[in-house]
């Protein structure tokens, strides 16, 4: 591989300061520059390597842009009909008790035709991690709107920016869980400076910790960015996402097990 | 006083320049370069490696996970 | 260790056979007429004596999912519904075909098209045997015609669906479905320990991961896994075939009836027989792989063979497909949720006999 690297001395393995996760494949990510997709794989492969439960974990993955995470993410996992991975994963963890299992899903999958199946999962309080990937569009089939694509925003099915007379106001989702028993854990999160990474990684540290527990479903949605879709460089994208998705979907715990504070920094950069 | 430095190895081929990296280094050592990589892509890679201090911010927020990061103690 | 003897409704003997052949989890929808075999195994609690997984899905769609999650890990799975449920479960069961999951899946088959009856009917054949969902696949079909058969093809179906990594349906009916009759029962078998190398467990070091996917972007290697499903197609056709035949040795004509239908096409048979008309009948037990190859040597000597089954006529296609022109086949049937009695079928022998006769 070709290299550019600092000062050489400093380059020993003890020196070694961080690196991508082993619990990541060698192919390179198919998202597009500056996605937060590779982000939010990148965190999940690094808590999965730290808890080291990379031969228990068994993961969902939805259609959508992450259709091939199988190709990225070196665990055993299942590709999941749209919308339906939260069944799926009712059944591996009720088979499978001991495993840890997840879904990763976009905001098509998991709020438009999937929303019975997320309802239901949450409301049984399936002992699972559900990942809410929200980007305000459709990427993967060229840029539609999404149940979560914000009032006036334009896609390619809302050339004129969403009417929500005629397409009804973006779902939120996450709160909507959020007031069901069943959610353990319920948090919204971003991955788009060093920060919020930290966060949300520890966020799913918190949710693989849990699902030990056996008390519920834990749900993390990372607001995340789409330049291709939204028609934007990677970093006008984040800004973007910043001053216009974060107002509306604000980051932050919704929900956390009655022994921990409520972590209330909303929008902290 | 001890001071931390730092240096980033950046596999350029997969590097999709997305610029995340050079808007989140806290002192500047990540520059775009003027040539492409086999993907066409205009890579990042650290200019002024003098400047590092091994925060890794560049790292932790690559989507693409192309930078390793070393530090030391001077 | 013994048979157990019991008279029971077919669909808890389905609910039954499915505790006692070592089910690991069953994901069902309440919809008339087969509501009795989730409620039979909510009752059961087998969860506390097998470990048995029972769920009640939020659907008939999350049901096939679950079930397809379940036998992604090498469990056996099953679901059951009727046949908007079945209609539903499409695109799920199409996923199970396409990355090779083995399963079991009950239709007790309704009136329809639509919301349609609660009665029995036959009308679901061309949805469970031509496709039913997308692409290029099969299941194995098996159709019981006993509240025996309900139970036996519980364990037939998941020992066929294990062995070709495929689904299997059990095409059943609202009669059967609901009718009580003896029957003996298999000795309960444990839940399986040991799971197939390809499952979703959990990736070991020893082993590279394992991806259950019916994706492929790649037309050429996508081309190469419809290869490989035929290939199991056409080995089923040459390995799985299974039918009994009544009164077939010197027969002149041939009913060709499965499930209910068959039942009432045995009494037929006897009923022209005391008329003098040498009538026999072919059941077809699975209806894929179809007994296309006994159904043409048969039409060498049958004058007429009548097709007979509660639908405007579906089965009777992949009849005159096996036999080739070599002999009129026609159809006989009731619609809607009614099933045709006795009688009727001898009528329509009788008539369809006279144009026959008189050529």
């Amino acid at each position: 591989m070709k290299e550019v690297t600092g000062i050489k001395e400093i380059i020993k393995p003890e020196n070694l300061a961080y690196r991508r996760s082993s619990v990541l494949t060698d192919k390179p990510f198919s998202y597009c520059p500056g996605c937060g997709h590779g982000t939010a794989h990148r965190i999940l492969a690094e808590v999965i390597e730290e808890e080291e439960v990379q031969s228990e974990t068994i993961g969902i993955c939805p259609v959508g842009c992450s259709v091939l995470m199988y190709d990225f993410m070196n665990i055993d996992m299942q590709e999941a009909a749209h919308g339906r991975a939260p069944a799926l994963a009712t059944a591996v963890k009720r088979l499978w008790p001991g495993k840890f299992v997840f879904t990763y899903q976009g905001d098509g999958d998991l709020a438009a035709i999937g929303t019975a199946e997320t309802i239901h999962a949450c409301n049984r309080g399936e002992n699972f991690l559900i990942i809410f990937i929200n980007n305000g569009i459709y990427g993967m089939t060229g840029g539609q709107m999404a149940p979560t694509t914000l009032p006036g925003m334009k896609s390619s099915t809302s050339p004129y920016g969403r009417d929500v007379k005629l397409m009804g106001n973006p779902l939120k989702m996450t709160d909507i869980v959020a007031t069901l028993p069943g959610t353990y854990f319920v948090t919204r999160q971003s991955v788009h400076t060093p920060a919020n990474v930290r966060k949300t990684k520890k966020a799913m540290k918190k949710a693989f910790e849990y699902q030990k527990l056996d008390k519920g479903t834990c749900f993390i949605e990372i607001v995340s960015n789409c330049p291709s879709g939204w028609k934007m460089t990677p970093v006008e994208s984040n800004r973007w996402m910043e001053e216009n998705m974060f107002p509306y979907y604000p980051l932050g715990d919704l929900k956390v097990p009655p022994e921990q504070p409520v972590n209330d920094d909303k929008n902290k950069l | 006083m001890a001071k931390i430095k730092g240096s980033i190895v950046v596999d350029v081929e997969k590097c999709k320049g997305c610029e995340l990296c050079i808007v989140t280094c806290p002192t500047g050592v990540i520059v775009l370069s003027k040539e492409v990589n086999g993907k066409g892509y205009y890579y990042a890679y650290p200019a002024l490696p003098d400047l590092c201090n091994g925060c890794a911010n560049c790292a932790i927020v690559c989507p693409d996970g192309v930078i390793t990061v070393y530090k030391t103690k001077i | 260790m013994e048979k157990e003897l019991r008279l029971m409704k077919g669909n808890e003997a389905v609910a039954e056979a499915a505790i006692r052949a070592g089910t690991d989890g069953y994901f069902g929808y309440p919809i008339t007429p087969q509501s009795e075999i989730l409620e039979y195994l909510m009752e059961a609690n087998p969860y506390t004596t097998t470990g048995m997984v029972v769920l009640q899905a939020e659907s008939e769609v999350a049901a096939i999912n679950m079930v397809y999650g379940g036998a992604a890990t090498g469990k056996k799975c099953m679901t059951s519904s009727s046949s908007p449920g079945i209609s539903l479960k499409q695109e799920g069961i199409s996923y199970i075909a396409g990355a090779e999951l083995p399963c079991l899946i009950v239709n007790v088959v309704r009136g329809g098209p639509g919301l349609g009856t609660i009665q029995p009917s036959q009308s679901d054949y061309f949805q469970s045997v031509k496709g039913g969902g997308h692409g290029d696949y099969h299941l194995i079909v098996l159709a019981p015609a006993s509240v025996q058969e309900m139970a036996d093809f519980v364990e037939l179906g998941f020992d066929l669906a294990f062995k070709y990594r495929n689904p299997a349906l059990i095409l059943s009916d609202g009669a059967i479905g609901q009718m009580m009759e003896k029957v003996y029962l298999n000795p309960p078998k444990k839940r399986a320990t040991t799971f197939p190398s390809w499952a979703t467990t959990g990736k070991p070091p020893t082993r590279e991961r394992n991806i259950i996917t019916s994706l492929d972007l790649d037309p050429y290697g996508q081309e190469i896994h419809n290869q490989k499903l035929q290939a199991k197609y056409r080995e089923m056709e040459e390995k799985e075939v299974r039918y009994e035949e009544f009164q077939i040795e010197d027969a002149e004509y041939l009913f060709v009836a499965y499930g209910t239908s068959a039942r009432v096409s045995q009494k037929a048979v006897q009923l022209c027989r005391a008329e003098g008309i040498r009538v026999g009948l072919l059941r077809p037990i699975t209806l894929f792989p179809f007994p296309s190859k006994r159904i043409n040597e048969l039409a060498s000597k049958m004058k007429l063979i009548l097709s007979v089954e509660m639908s405007a006529g579906q089965m009777v296609e992949d009849v005159m497909l096996a036999v080739n022109g070599k002999t009129p086949v026609s159809h006989f049937g009731r619609m809607g949720g009614v099933v045709p009695t006795p009688e009727e079928v001898v009528e329509s022998l009788k008539s369809k006999r006279y144009r026959e006769v008189q050529k």
